[in-house]
């Protein structure tokens, strides 16, 4: 199975510890940062808490919000513990300074099991702070005051002290150790576990500005840049003369980078009072582009190596377990089939873009990237800033799904913004959007099995053929050696063969379980109807009796697996599945990354004529631990993780003449309303556990479990994704 | 040259080309944040506004072409009474995920009902087709649109 507990996860905990050890005095992060009371209105009890004497509160949000709904979640944690209403507190969203806040990045679904504890380690700091400045005043013991709903109650004489009435006094003291704190049973939670909107909606839905598209800066440009189609190629020469003359271009000029399409590359900035303006202006560029070596690339080359490769022998082993070849050899009978999934684009509907104020070697920054403080180091390697010369202010994102991780954009505007002496928003389009992203990447696995004469499954091996350099992986196109089934087959191969890309790819919403799943989950399936059992049987008896297994950081746990399983079946009415309509099928799948369990049931209908298919109900449990911390927010990322998924069937990015072909999305047809299932019925199975994150695990077994109902509905296999639906036809 | 447009109620001019589209009139020249940029090929319906009470993509809607049309965009949709009840259902259904999208969203579902006041599910996903939801907040938008025409959220289609 996927990657889990990542690298990522651990040194986002150690950056978390070793910050809360560098602001000083607590080892909490950021309560170190006590401000004079005096000097403030508002007394600000830690980097995240500030109290102003009428009782007004603001609570700190600290990590990018995207979508998915951190800019609520994580202030419920602290509010909890800091014993306040939710209507008492006012949120703002924090700037980017790492030395605060620790790690403020939205990727892994992370947050949740990083944060789970800090958040509320933070709220009942300075609730602690505020007890112990009442109990002062009143020359009693903390243990005799109470607090709810932002009073401190003396509980022997009912005497009672707002927080905004001790607050000053509270922040003169010093932070409590976060060790020492004693945090609420779940029992007596009254924000976490219930429902909360969404903080900014109603910004939303009034239509106010809250997105980086949004951003107005006195005196800045709208900017745009063209690159070179092809990634990382050279700019050879350029004449600018036509677009500096168009009405209402302000300046063009070319920017010179690298050629890591992640970073900057060489392109020409074209300024104008409005978007509109300098991006007619583009047309009139005149650009020789030195394409570089990869310029003859496209899918149809890639599918035709992959073919050759996969015929030939692998290039290296992944994994050897047991003695597959004797296995293979004394199997009662093996399948083999092949099976493809294409580069995908994230494809935020916020296109890209970012605003930069360059001045005196100085810059601020508003960007809506996923992972800033990245893109300040990425800055500063490249243009020569220093890194505590960027003040960069977070902005609230049109969509991530791992795009915004990457901060190409980031170091565009600036060098923009550097090299034409004045702020600028520099706005991608669609085109620009699509055809330069860091894209999920394709892949292709070849497998086969062998089963005993009882179904079961003896031998497994899959060639997978990927896109690097010899062993040099592309980013994210990996598949790891515990990939299930491997450790629960005896006998299990995996092998690889590898050829090189143009183009740059990168973590995409599950990054490589989503591709890895369909593939995988789907062949499962095939292997349950070659045995004759019911594929949700057959994957039981593959998961096997109760243990756990390693994987790369963390550990899979199959009993827990295996009851997200068994309820999806009981919930979704599997076992009656015989009496659905003939053109109607069910599919089940499971999957595990992110540190959650998660299996869903697809019903689907076929239509024969046409083979277009729709989704009626879906079905999905999930086990994500002991607390389901936002639920409102839990199931949306739910609902839409299943939604995202059932779309990708049918769209892909490829390539042509080293560049991608699709412009918008018209030829990249993101799922529409009309393709929604009808119903998605959300469950979480709730185990003595600490909560993880849901942004990811809930999305990838919906793929298969779509394709394994269309071969239940029509016995059509889907083996190669992108899928069109003319092959569902009933010929 | 100088155009007069109807917006939100006000007459405003804007001094562009005429192949402008009403988007980037509205964004970049009077400060109207809500319209938001997706596509610029009328393909998402982040940009949808009103004409006339129409639900129109404004990307692709060139100032030149909108003449006395009345414009209204999400900004003036609390003071529109079925506008008001939309947002009201969007927030009690928490629809909002990133919310790129959403302020489009408003708009053509204001638009449907203002021409259909109960629709079915099948109108709704017919009328709301045109409106990308990257984060794929369907199942909730339909339930909302339903909330806000004082029709049952759950979805009766059978598959």
């Amino acid at each position: 199975m996927a990657h889990d507990m990542t690298a990522e996860l651990q040194t986002s905990r150690r950056a978390f510890l070793k910050a809360s050890v560098a602001t000083g005095g607590g080892l909490m992060l950021g309560i170190g940062m006590v401000q004079g009371a005096a000097a403030q209105t508002a007394a600000k009890l830690s980097a995240y808490v500030s109290i102003r004497p009428d009782g007004s509160i603001t609570v700190m949000a600290k990590n990018p919000e995207v979508g998915q709904g951190i800019k609520t979640m994580l202030p419920m944690l602290i509010a909890e513990e800091l014993d306040v209403d939710w209507t008492q507190i006012h949120i703002e969203q924090a700037m980017a300074n790492q030395a605060i806040y620790g790690r403020q990045y939205a990727g892994g679904s992370t947050a949740t099991p990083t944060l789970w504890i800090p958040m509320r380690q933070v709220g009942a700091a300075a609730r602690e702070m505020l007890v112990m400045a009442a109990a002062a005043r009143w020359k009693t013991a903390p243990a005799e005051c109470a607090t709810a709903a932002g009073v401190i109650t003396h509980t022997p004489t009912g005497r009672k002290l707002t927080y905004g009435q001790v607050a000053n006094d509270a922040a003169s003291l010093p932070p409590p150790d976060p060790a020492g704190l004693k945090l609420k049973d779940a029992a007596a939670y009254k924000i976490i576990g219930k429902s909360h909107s969404g903080v900014d909606s109603p910004k939303i839905v009034t239509g106010q500005p809250l997105y980086g598209v949004d951003v107005v800066v006195p005196g800045m440009a709208i900017a745009v840049f063209e690159k070179c189609a092809v990634y990382g190629g050279r700019l050879v020469s350029a004449d600018l003369t036509a677009a500096k003359a168009r009405p209402g271009v302000i300046d063009a000029f070319v920017v010179k980078g690298g050629t890591n399409p992640t970073g900057l590359v060489d392109g020409v900035a074209i300024l104008a009072s409005d978007y509109w303006t300098a991006n007619r202006a583009r047309a009139d560029l005149k650009i020789v582009w030195d394409e570089g070596k990869y310029a003859d690339h496209s899918t149809a080359l890639y599918d035709s190596r992959a073919a050759d490769l996969a015929a030939k022998p692998p290039q290296s082993s992944l994994l050897k377990a047991g003695d597959p070849s004797s296995a293979f050899a004394g199997a009662a009978k093996v399948v083999k089939a092949a099976y493809s999934y294409p580069f995908l684009s994230h494809a935020t509907l916020e296109p890209q873009g970012c605003t930069a104020s360059y001045k005196d070697g100085k810059v601020e920054i508003w960007t809506t990237s996923q992972n800033p403080e990245p893109g300040r180091q990425l800055t500063a390697e490249t243009l020569g800033i220093k890194p505590d010369d960027m003040t960069i202010h977070m902005i609230r994102a049109g969509g991530g799904f791992g795009r915004r991780l990457s901060n190409d954009y980031f170091v565009e505007a600036v060098a923009i913004s550097k090299q034409a002496g004045r702020p600028v928003k520099l706005l991608w389009n669609r085109s620009d959007d699509l055809q330069h992203d860091i894209y999920r990447p394709g892949g292709y696995h070849n497998f086969s099995a062998g089963l005993d004469a009882s179904g079961k499954v003896v031998a497994f091996r899959d060639h997978f053929v990927t896109f690097g350099e010899g062993e040099t992986l592309v980013s994210n196109a990996v598949l790891g050696p515990t990939e299930f089934p491997a450790g629960f087959v005896q006998h299990c191969e995996y092998v690889q063969s590898t050829m090189p890309l143009v183009a740059p790819t990168g973590p995409m919403r599950a990054p490589r379980s989503n591709a890895l799943c369909f593939a995988f989950q789907s062949f499962i399936d095939e292997l349950a109807v070659e045995a004759g059992k019911d594929p949700l049987q057959f994957k039981l008896d593959l998961l096997g009796p109760a243990r756990t297994a390693p994987a790369t950081n963390a550990t899979f746990d199959n009993g827990r697996m295996s009851a997200v399983l068994k309820l999806v079946g009981e919930r979704s009415g599997w076992a009656k599945r015989g009496a659905l309509p003939k053109g109607v099928g069910m599919g089940v799948a499971f999957y595990w990354c992110h540190l959650g369990y998660f299996a869903h049931v697809v019903q689907t209908r076929v239509d024969p004529a046409t083979g277009v298919w729709k989704v009626g109900k879906v079905w999905v449990v999930g086990d994500v631990g002991s607390q389901i911390i936002n639920p409102t927010g839990a199931i949306a990322q739910v609902e839409g993780a299943v939604i995202d998924g059932l779309g990708q069937l049918a769209y892909a990015i490829t390539f042509d003449k080293g560049r991608a072909t699709q412009a918008n999305f018209d030829r990249y047809p993101l799922i529409r309303i009309n393709r929604a299932p009808t119903a998605v019925d959300v469950h979480f199975l709730i185990t003595n556990n600490p909560p993880t994150g849901l942004g990811e695990p809930a999305l990838p077994s919906v793929i298969p479990a779509l394709c394994n109902a269309i071969y239940a509905a029509t016995g059509k296999r889907v083996r190669n994704l992108p899928m069109t639906n003319a092959i569902l036809k009933s010929t | 040259m100088a155009f007069t447009i109807k917006v939100n109620g006000k007459n405003r001019t804007v001094d562009v080309d005429g192949d402008m589209p009403l988007l980037w009139a509205l964004r970049d020249v009077l400060d109207i944040k809500g319209p938001k940029f997706g596509c610029g090929g009328g393909f998402c319906g982040a940009c949808t506004v009103h004409l006339d009470g129409k639900a129109t993509r404004s990307c692709v809607t060139k100032v030149s072409a909108v003449g006395a049309r009345a414009v209204t965009t999400i900004e003036a949709m609390a003071a529109d009474p079925i506008g008001e009840k939309l947002q009201k259902a969007w927030l009690d259904l928490d629809v909002v995920q990133c919310g790129y999208c959403q302020a489009g969203q408003i708009m053509s579902a204001a638009g449907l009902l203002a021409a259909k006041p109960k629709p079915t599910d099948v109108d709704i996903d017919a009328a709301m087709a045109g409106n990308i939801c990257r984060c794929a907040t369907y199942i909730r938008i339909r339930a909302a649109i339903k909330q806000a025409a004082g029709l049952p959220t759950a979805d009766s289609r059978e598959i």
